[in-house]
């Protein structure tokens, strides 16, 4: 039943695709026939008996039965569990509105911080850049952030961004950034020593040892996007050697 | 930032069939625009425009709806104000935008389309629906399938001439223009001018299914080549 799936793996596929599942007509009777199961990732959806490709991009697959289309787009909808930079827009009473990039503004509370209580209010103000999870985040309701884990520690969330430089990429980028063993910020770390905050609604901050480090670190990762590595290599080194 | 990819395709053929589908020389690049969501532009022979997408946004409370996503289209002319022909036209491609989105995945959002011609050479209005549906898969929003659009003219003599020019389009005694789908290559839209009889615009509907098909197979190879850096 995979194996259609499987064939296409690292394809290119574009909405209206559709794979269809040929069903085994003999069922045996001495097996015992398990139903194989397949998870459908973003991009593809469930009609009936078939999967319909939704979106345009790669057909990716993660061990066991983990199926997703990775597409190049630039607007974030917000998606629980993820990790977003988001930018403090008001402040009205217990709750902070969140500017995210999606389609509407994500509601923290302020008793979702580390160590804030009804009494001992966060330190927030408006404008501020804040390393957020959704806690929430569906259609047909409004997105909530916290800065908490489960267990209320603050494990990297929080307000952050002095000195830095926060700047926009796409989402597939910051896909490939947050990969494990990611090539482009092994060569980066190679480069310049510099902090980075990814944040999965294509908004990166970058912050390295001068104003003008940080900027040509904002200016390679905006430029890596559509270079192959052998490019990246050559570009990178030229830095490396103080001619750009 | 943006990946600038131009593809170019001869679509000439008769398959065995009793009448040709001829096409222009296409020409299509996603992603040029860095503000925009989603961006392409499409050139069909000498026509050619700019499309834009931005959502799913913020949208005004006067215009949200409660289960779908809100879809503006707007077309700006290469001269002048826009005026009852284009407003018709964008009716034409919102119509057959919103068949083929799902926009009940994004409710209370807004998505607007802007359409900028750069130059006409006749059959406008398909390479609207072309750019349109080039620019909602650059944008990443989920659609149900792909739509093309096809414009035939018929000449005096009968002939149907498919992807007419501008000169054509004058010279011909009706025009029609479909928008087809990918899955079932099932009519979406049409937008007709002139007249014609039952048993031509039936023989227009079956040239368009054949000439989308060239045009998917153009979609398909454009797409190929814009993600082939990140394979």
């Amino acid at each position: 039943m995979e194996s259609c799936l499987k064939d296409q793996i690292g394809a290119v596929l574009l909405p209206g695709d559709v794979f269809t599942f040929i069903k085994t007509e003999t069922i045996s009777l001495t097996d015992t026939s398990k139903a194989e199961k397949i998870i459908c990732g973003p991009g593809l959806r469930r009609n009936g008996d078939d999967v319909v490709v939704c979106k345009s991009g790669v057909l990716r697959h993660k061990h066991p039965n983990l199926y997703w289309v990775d597409s190049q787009q630039r607007r974030y909808v917000p998606v629980k569990g993820e990790s977003v930079i988001g930018i403090i827009t008001t402040k009205s009473g217990d709750v902070f509105k969140v500017d995210v990039g999606g389609s509407e503004q994500a509601s923290l509370s302020y008793l979702a911080f580390e160590g804030a209580t009804k009494r001992n209010r966060p330190n927030v103000q408006v404008g501020d850049l804040v390393y957020a999870q959704f806690l929430i985040a569906n259609k047909d309701m409004e997105p909530e952030l916290v800065c908490i884990d489960s267990s209320g520690r603050a494990n990297g969330l929080g307000v952050f961004g002095a000195g830095g430089l926060l700047f926009k990429v796409s989402l597939g980028l910051v896909r490939r950034l947050l990969a494990p063993q990611n090539e482009i910020v092994k060569d980066l770390e190679k480069l310049y020593p510099c902090e980075l905050v990814v944040g999965m609604n294509g908004r990166l901050w970058a912050r390295a040892a001068t104003v003008q480090k940080t900027l040509i670190v904002a200016n390679l990762l905006e430029s890596s996007e559509n270079m192959t590595a052998q490019q990246r290599r050559t570009l990178f080194k030229r830095v490396a050697d103080g001619n750009l | 930032m943006s990946s600038h990819l131009r593809t170019t395709m001869e679509v000439c053929s008769s398959d065995g069939f009793n009448f040709n589908v001829t096409l222009r020389e296409f020409g299509c690049e996603q992603c040029l625009l860095s503000r925009p969501d989603g961006s392409s532009s499409f050139i069909q022979g000498d026509t050619s425009v700019l499309a834009a997408m931005y959502g799913p946004a913020e949208v005004k409370v006067s215009k949200e709806i409660y289960d779908r996503a809100t879809l503006e289209v707007v077309i700006q002319t290469k001269v002048g104000l826009p005026s009852v022909k284009e407003r018709l036209q964008e009716q034409c491609v919102r119509e057959t935008c919103e068949a083929s989105l799902l926009s009940s995945l994004h409710p209370r959002s807004s998505l607007t389309l802007i359409l900028q011609v750069l130059h006409n050479d006749g059959s406008l209005l398909s390479c609207f629906l072309n750019a349109a549906c080039m620019a909602f898969m650059d944008a990443g929003l989920p659609m149900s399938c792909l739509f093309c659009g096809v414009t035939c003219a018929i000449a005096r003599d009968g002939q149907v001439i498919t992807d007419p020019t501008a000169t054509q389009e004058k010279e011909s005694r009706a025009l029609l223009t479909f928008a087809i789908d990918s899955t079932e290559q099932k009519v979406m839209m049409s937008s007709t001018k002139g007249s014609f009889s039952v048993h031509e615009l039936q023989e227009c509907i079956a040239i368009s299914q054949k000439a989308s098909e060239k045009i998917f197979q153009f979609y398909r190879e454009s797409v190929q080549r814009r993600y082939s850096k990140t394979l």
